[in-house]
């Protein structure tokens, strides 16, 4: 029957996109055109209340003489610099030390994603009490016989406690990405290299590091861009107002700063959105270019 | 599988044990503050690491002075609205991916690809201002609607389902069953693994997201758990123990929830969900 099979065809043309519609309506409407209306926001003075007239590059002139924004792009840059190489590695060294199946590893690698699981508003809150200057931290370092240290009060230590705050957080995230790839690392280079004669530090470096390359820039990529983002470990430790004279804002809590209430400059923060889009881009791009080496483990 | 030596597993425990400390240690230690009564001094040094008389107090007195209840409640409305949309959002369109034929395929999937790789943070302000205009400023849905379906979760469940072999279902459409039956009686049992991640991922995000909620929330009577626990800590810091019973009263529901999960949860990564 003609009539049928057109029906088919019109139902197999339709059907996959009614699948779609729910999912690519939210991505194309809440992700995607927001980036196309930060992209025209950014070349206006808009403000919360007010449409905004096209100004040009003014926004962006602005930016080079804003004292704020290169503190705070120092800020975010320093993050991904000090956060990166600890989140690529210590996470690695942690499946190690749960990857081999012993009575109780479940337990423990449970256990190590709880900082994971709790919001960050929660730990940054736990963390915040723990380093004031008669807090948890302070009170072990007493005992050691080390002065107080003031975490929360010099701008640079505040920053350095976020950082710390973050690596921390993100600790069993990336474990269990690096105990999905090490599992797909064959036993028998392991024994070969130990046949060879090769001690624990070396298989690591030669066998381990190379089977679990591709995940290590993952990681890497994804932490970069993470750490560039940084917004709440930072508001949370250092206050809305970012620290000491503002000295610990970042990128993000500048957008969040400048572009909300009833006063917002919507146009100036989409201007420091754009800088957080394309750099955050770049870092994904670079980072993800370091490894040419093998395509096939990721998607 | 060989045996491991001794002393290697007594080093693994040992480590391990000094891992926990490190990550479990600082929940514990803010319970064991949030049990402190008001007579007990919590600055002591060398450090009391447990309450001398525990109380429940503070768990009261919190909730005095900001509404922790209406918020749990609040993130919880959102996390489980979160939940169901991601799940059937992002399976319905994983499965249109990975299992349908159809022109335009590889831009759609282009589409959550481009989506995915939008720093969110990047566009808030754009998203607030859509908010106002839509008039859903202030709401609970807005806190729920950019995330009503992540595009990673779109992925997850289209490699999900990409993995599954051909002959089931070609079974089926022998059979005469439509894409939906297909969808809804072979595919979705087959994938549950992914699909348990995807909805933990889901409640966990929502649950704890908190610059979104901070910039499209202003009526403190909306404020997620997240929200408002942020003014509490600005508000009332001078006193820890009221600090430590809001957190957690609002990290006890997850890991309870986490624990029971984990197995699933881990097999669910372990599965596909990571190797892709």
């Amino acid at each position: 029957m003609p009539r049928s099979a057109s029906r088919v065809r019109t139902h197999r043309a339709v059907t996959p996109w009614l699948f779609l519609l729910p999912g690519l309506a939210v991505v194309a409407v809440f992700s995607l055109y927001p980036v196309l209306s930060t992209f025209s926001k950014a070349f206006t003075d808009a403000r919360t209340l007010t449409g905004g007239h096209w100004v040009g590059t003014a926004n962006f002139r602005g930016l080079l003489h804003d004292e704020q924004f290169w503190v705070a792009l120092r800020n975010s840059l320093l993050y991904v610099l000090l956060v990166v190489p600890f989140t690529v590695l210590l996470p690695l060294l942690l499946a190690l030390l749960v990857q081999k199946q012993i009575p109780g590893v479940a337990f423990f690698r449970a256990a190590f994603y709880t900082p994971v699981v709790a919001s960050v508003v929660v730990v940054s809150l736990i963390w915040v009490w723990m380093l004031d200057d008669r807090g948890l931290v302070n009170g072990i370092l007493h005992v050691l016989g080390a002065g107080p240290v003031d975490f929360l009060g010099d701008s640079w230590l505040l920053l350095l406690s976020a950082m710390a705050l973050t690596v921390w957080k993100g600790l069993g995230y990336y474990m269990i990405v690096y105990l999905a790839a090490l599992g797909n690392v064959p036993r028998e280079l392991h024994e070969a290299a130990a046949v060879d004669g090769a001690g624990p530090l070396r298989r690591f470096r030669s066998v381990t590091v190379p089977a679990v390359r591709p995940t290590m820039v993952l990681v890497g990529a994804l932490s970069s861009v993470a750490a560039f983002k940084v917004f709440s470990e930072v508001y949370l430790v250092a206050g809305p107002t970012g620290g000491p004279a503002g000295q610990d804002t970042t990128l993000v809590m500048l957008v969040q700063r400048t572009g909300t209430g009833l006063n917002g400059r919507v146009g100036y923060a989409s201007a420091i959105s754009l800088v957080v889009f394309a750099v955050a881009l770049l870092l994904m791009l670079l980072v993800l270019r370091a490894d040419r080496t093998d395509r096939k483990e990721k998607y | 599988m060989s045996r491991t030596p001794g002393w290697e597993k007594a080093l693994r425990y040992l480590l391990m044990l000094l891992v926990l400390a490190v990550t479990v240690g600082p929940f514990l230690w803010q319970l064991s503050t949030s049990l402190k009564s008001t007579t007990e001094d919590v600055y002591t040094s060398p450090p009391r690491l447990l309450p001398g008389h525990p109380t429940a107090h503070n768990y009261a007195e919190v909730a005095d002075i900001i509404p922790v209840w209406d918020y749990a409640l609040n993130s919880l409305k959102v996390a489980v609205a979160s939940v169901l949309t991601n799940l059937a959002g992002a399976s319905m369109a994983g499965y249109a991916l990975a299992r349908l034929r159809f022109r335009g395929r590889k831009a759609a999937g282009l589409a959550f690809v481009l989506a995915l790789l939008v720093p969110l943070e990047s566009i808030v302000i754009a998203q607030f201002t859509m908010m106002r205009d839509l008039d859903l400023a202030n709401t609970l849905t807005a806190v729920v609607l950019p995330g009503a379906v992540g595009a990673l979760n779109v992925l997850l469940m289209r490699n999900a389902f990409a993995a599954l072999p051909r002959e089931v279902e070609e079974a089926a459409v022998i059979d005469g069953a439509n894409a939906w039956q297909r969808f809804v009686r072979i595919g979705l049992p087959s994938v549950r693994g992914t699909l348990a991640v995807v909805a933990i991922f889901a409640f966990m995000g929502a649950w704890d997201d908190f610059l979104w909620p901070l910039i499209v929330l202003t009526d403190s009577d909306k404020f997620t758990l997240t929200v408002g626990l942020n003014f509490l800590h600005g508000t009332f810091a001078q006193n820890p123990r009221l600090v430590a019973a809001g957190t957690v009263i609002a990290v006890a529901p997850l890991i309870v929830m986490f624990a029971c999960l984990q197995r699933y949860f881990f097999r669910g990564v372990g599965e596909g969900a990571v190797k892709g």
